[in-house]
């Protein structure tokens, strides 16, 4: 597999998000504005690009029976580094993101790029696997952030402050002034309906690619119209 | 039997090696951040602080002037909290108390209060609470500014039958369709006044008892 295709696989075709399905609980629970989306698809990015660095290089020294706890154990330091860093330097975030942070540890997506592939491929190729399946997420819970802000808040951008220091504040977007807000899409319901949508328009997308690469393709022998209507 | 032995020690080994090696990371994490972290706690405690102690009002580190206060019917708190003491001039300005409102919508309010030496409050803040947003969220500063009617309210001036909403035949605005939010908070606020009446020389003793009537 080259680079190329590691990351089209990480950041559409397998997007851990909205194809593989997986980490849903981040995705659901801090979908609610742009920020605390990206900001914790970008916590698990990094989280992911390094457990694949760390795990590739030391594959062949775990024994197979101990591989999971190590795994685990390994990402669980990293997470835990990442939360110190976040605590450390980007407070206001790190308040917001809460729990999400340690409970990187037990999103599946990790764990299951490092099994997949980090314990089968060299150190470069793994850390870019997961960077780009992280970017997948990330980008997914922007998508979802910001149709749950739009519809929710009227805004885009709101707590921007928190990630980029209070210089950022006048980032904020209110795309709709004096929006009274609209309660279900900043609660839970609101991101199962938006990941609903989104993966609708993903097949849909999917599909209308394919249709195109077959009208282009030598055409082979349909049913004709009248077939199919009878 | 030998081999088998032999390959469940290398196993073990192998685990611990790993776990030494992470705990090593962590460690060194931990000592490199925990400046940092301090910092950045303490500056966030300051700033919700000076929002309701005006930074007139006291000229101490008021950060670690602190004094543990147990478990209180009256804050509604269950285990041990925090008190932080404003003097100016070595005088007691004011007090930041740690209360807690059970009988919210949707649970327990969590709210920071400053109480001026004389029982005045210089104001308060909800610092957590669950309650249902874009309705019983308006306490949250934020959101309205609902929560700045406190400034200044004494129970000199309103007595217990004031500290009720509106609603209730009090003196606190409320907003229609959210009134238990407000009277659990406005409950708690009365509730944590007559704890500061009654522990008042008490939570501004510095280490030796030292007398302050400013009355």
């Amino acid at each position: 597999m080259n680079l190329k295709e590691i990351t089209h696989n990480g950041v559409w075709k397998q997007n851990p998000g909205i194809v593989q399905l997986l980490g849903m609980c981040p995705l659901l629970a801090v979908s609610s504005t742009v920020v605390n989306g990206v900001s914790l698809g970008l916590a698990t990015a990094v989280v992911m690009a390094l457990s694949g660095a760390c795990i590739a290089p030391i594959r062949s020294y775990v024994p197979n029976e101990i591989r999971i706890p190590v795994f685990i154990l390994i990402i669980a330091v990293l997470v835990t580094v990442v939360q110190y860093l976040m605590n450390a330097y980007m407070y206001g975030l790190f308040v917001v993101l809460g729990i999400f942070i340690p409970l990187i540890v037990t999103n599946c997506i990790v764990l299951a790029r490092v099994e997949a592939f980090a314990s089968k491929n060299s150190a470069l190729p793994s850390a870019l696997d997961g960077f780009a399946m992280g970017l997948g997420l990330t980008a997914v819970l922007g998508v979802l952030g910001a149709m749950r802000e739009l519809v929710g808040k009227g805004t885009l951008f709101s707590g921007i402050d928190l990630a980029l220091g209070d210089a950022a504040k006048d980032l904020v977007l209110h795309v709709i002034p004096n929006y009274k807000g609209f309660l279900i899409a900043i609660l839970p319901p609101g991101a199962f309906i938006g990941l609903g949508l989104i993966i609708a328009g993903k097949n849909w997308l999917n599909l209308r690619a394919e249709q195109k690469r077959k009208s282009t393709a030598p055409a082979t022998p349909l049913t004709s119209p009248e077939a199919v209507q009878g | 039997m030998k081999r088998i032995a032999r390959s469940t020690l290398q196993t073990a080994v192998n685990l611990v090696f790993f776990a030494v090696l992470g705990t090593a990371v962590l460690a060194s994490t931990y000592f490199m951040t925990h400046d940092a972290i301090v910092k950045s706690e303490e500056g966030e405690k300051l700033k919700l602080i000076n929002q309701i102690v005006p930074t007139a009002l006291f000229d101490n580190d008021i950060i670690r002037d602190t004094l543990t206060i147990p478990a209180s019917e009256l804050l509604g708190t269950e285990g041990n909290t925090v008190a932080y003491r404003a003097r100016l001039k070595g005088e007691p300005s004011a007090v930041v108390l740690e209360s807690i409102a059970p009988d919210g919508y949707s649970g327990k309010i969590w709210l920071i209060l400053a109480v001026r030496a004389n029982g005045e409050l210089a104001g308060v803040r909800v610092v957590n609470h669950r309650e249902t947003p874009g309705l019983g969220d308006y306490i949250e500063l934020p959101k309205s500014p609902w929560i700045k009617g406190f400034d200044g309210k004494s129970r000199e001036e309103y007595k217990d039958a004031d500290w009720k909403v509106k609603k209730d035949g009090g003196k606190f605005d409320y907003m229609a369709g959210a009134t238990i939010t407000p009277r659990a908070v406005v409950k708690a606020v009365n509730k944590t006044l007559i704890y500061f009446e009654q522990n008042r020389v008490k939570l501004f003793a510095v280490n030796e008892p030292k007398k302050e009537e400013t009355k």
